[in-house]
């Protein structure tokens, strides 16, 4: 069995966010980069199915600029045998992404294709929906845990009223949540060793995929500001607050 | 054109955000139809039919939607969808999971996540954990949507008398089964769309510490929410969670109790009218956000405020 784990790089989830002052996006320069969380879950997941023996190769993919292999190496790091840079400048959007995955994905004929559920600078939560839609494959999204069987799995999702089993076959997309796993970290050695793992570069036009953005982002801001609070001295005051001066109890 | 909302529901009463996402669906049109794919689900559509924003409900029955899957869904959204400008439905995990799958089939780039409509084609949705705000304009002949049902009243449910007509399913989709549904049953308000609520983290230190949690909340009618970290720990299921990657609150009263403040967890509940904040660290960024802030041990704290509701003559419910 071969997965196909699809990350991406984003601003680091510690950063505080800064919007540009002209309002055309936010500022990404001398801004910590890193992996979008929980697509370290998903790369986390396919490595672990593989040492089980029930996978024979995890192949991470990445679309973005030249810098985006950063998260590929990091991947090849943490135990995927081979990386593929998608070259594309700027935004990409989610249904341009399952585009050149589906390409990917007929030209390497995965049986799993495992993604994070969201990514957390877009907040879009589109992609793996998306590749399942226009391959006609099932999609289990939110996953937060996985079993292997023989030509399916099965998979509990996380849903707002608690949690859904689902089995769905062989070949199938799975969007992983951030309690599917605990990411490993990267040692040294598999770090250096990482480097020598060999990265296959594509450009998205050799592709014949049409990256052009379909959403016209107008404007970007910041968002209200709340009013500075105070602090109260004791749990009396807090409820006496609460109830005369805010009046919500 | 008209626009087409899908009804979330559990095949005998629609869920309460689809009331929300009918708000935000009638101010990009109002000729508003809503299309109910159910299983031995009369109700619903009746119940759907009784909004008044709601011009025309289409029903369809069969028990490929059981289960409400995505996939199943999908086939008969795409057979309805031409006389529709744009398809909506919340952004929630029901309409996360099948929107993006109807958009793709469409060729059309999703809007997700929006919490204003500027005009029919242009809206206001948040990035970066809510750390921004991006005013965004659809190109698409055929729009897809997803609505943040907390950033819209819900719609009132009753005085109306739309049409139902009843429509065929499309094809079935056989390489996904349904097994289980574990949902966590309480009498307590819903936690999107509660008056109240009341959040612990990881400073609540196990899972029986949230009983100090749940006596408040009993006492407030308030639901009970909780950061990621304390649902990693396994102090609480994951349907409580509020953040980036759980829900979103609006309540009128939050209240974060040994929750420090990261951007996820702010990202989730800092839209709150009145946030309260009780932390032991001083420094901690949930202060920031926090309209009455209490530096003090919860597990003191929680007590006496318990004691000091039980002092009140009257609480709001």
């Amino acid at each position: 069995m071969k997965i196909l784990v699809a990350v991406k790089r984003v601003i680091d989830y510690n950063v505080q966010v800064r919007v540009k002052d002209d309002g055309t996006g936010v500022v990404t320069d001398n801004v910590k980069m890193s992996t979008n969380p929980p697509d370290d879950n998903a790369i986390e997941e396919a490595v672990k199915i593989k040492e089980s023996g029930k996978a024979k190769e995890v192949v991470a993919i990445t679309i973005g600029d030249d810098k985006a292999q950063e998260t590929v190496r990091k991947a090849l790091a943490v135990g995927a045998d081979r990386g593929i840079h998608v070259k594309v400048d700027g935004i990409v959007e989610p249904l341009a992404v399952s585009k050149i995955l589906k390409k990917i994905v007929e030209k390497e004929n995965p049986d799993l294709v495992f993604m994070g559920k969201q990514a957390i600078d877009d907040d879009c939560n589109q992609t793996g929906q998306m590749l399942a839609a226009i391959l006609n494959w099932p999609q289990a999204t939110f996953a937060s845990k996985i079993e292997v069987k023989e030509k399916s799995l099965e998979v509990t999702r996380e849903i707002d009223e608690g949690l859904e089993t689902i089995e769905v076959n062989i070949p199938a997309i799975v969007t992983c949540d951030l309690r599917l796993n605990e990411p490993r970290y990267a040692s040294l050695p598999n770090i250096m060793k990482a480097k020598k793992k060999p990265l296959e570069q594509l450009n998205a036009s050799d592709l014949g995929v049409d990256t052009k953005a379909r959403i016209e982002q107008i404007k970007v801001e910041e968002p209200p500001k709340r009013k500075a609070g105070i602090k109260v001295a004791s749990v009396t005051e807090l409820v006496q607050k609460l109830k005369n001066e805010a009046k919500v109890i | 054109m008209s626009v087409l909302l899908i009804a979330e529901h559990n095949n005998t009463d629609l869920r309460p955000f689809t009331f929300n996402a009918a708000t935000a669906a009638s101010k990009i049109n109002e000729d508003l139809h809503v299309l109910v794919l159910g299983n031995k689900s009369d109700s619903v559509a009746k119940a759907a039919s009784e909004i008044p924003l709601i011009k025309k409900v289409i029903h369809v029955d069969n028990e490929i939607f059981d289960n409400f899957t995505a996939e199943n869904y999908t086939s008969t959204i795409l057979k309805h969808v031409d006389n529709y400008s744009h398809i909506l439905c919340s952004a929630n995990t029901f309409g996360k999971n099948l929107m993006p799958r109807v958009a793709a089939l469409l060729d059309t780039s999703q809007v997700s996540d929006i919490v204003n409509v500027i005009s029919e084609d242009t809206f206001l949705r948040p990035i970066y954990a809510g750390n921004a705000f991006a005013t965004v304009k659809s190109t698409d002949k055929k729009k897809c949507v997803t609505i943040r049902p907390t950033s819209f009243d819900p719609a009132p449910s009753t005085g109306g008398s739309a049409e139902i007509v009843k429509s065929e399913p499309g094809e079935r989709f056989d390489s996904s089964k349904f097994v289980k549904r574990e949902e966590i049953k309480s009498d307590r308000p819903e936690l999107g769309t509660a008056r109240v609520v009341i959040s612990g983290g990881r400073g609540m230190q196990n899972s029986d510490n949230f009983k100090l949690i749940t006596a408040i909340a009993d006492k407030l009618n308030a639901a009970i929410g909780a950061s990621r970290a304390a649902v990693d720990a396994g102090y609480i299921t994951n349907d409580h969670q509020v953040g980036q990657t759980g829900k979103v609150v609006v309540p009128d009263l939050y209240i974060a109790v040994g929750i420090s403040g990261a951007i996820q967890h702010l990202a989730g509940m800092k839209e709150s009218k009145v946030i309260v904040a009780i932390n032991k660290d001083g420094e901690a960024p949930i202060f920031s956000v926090a309209d009455y802030g209490l530096e003090a041990d919860l597990f003191e704290a929680l007590p006496q405020f318990l004691e000091e509701l039980n002092k009140l003559n009257s609480i709001q419910k």
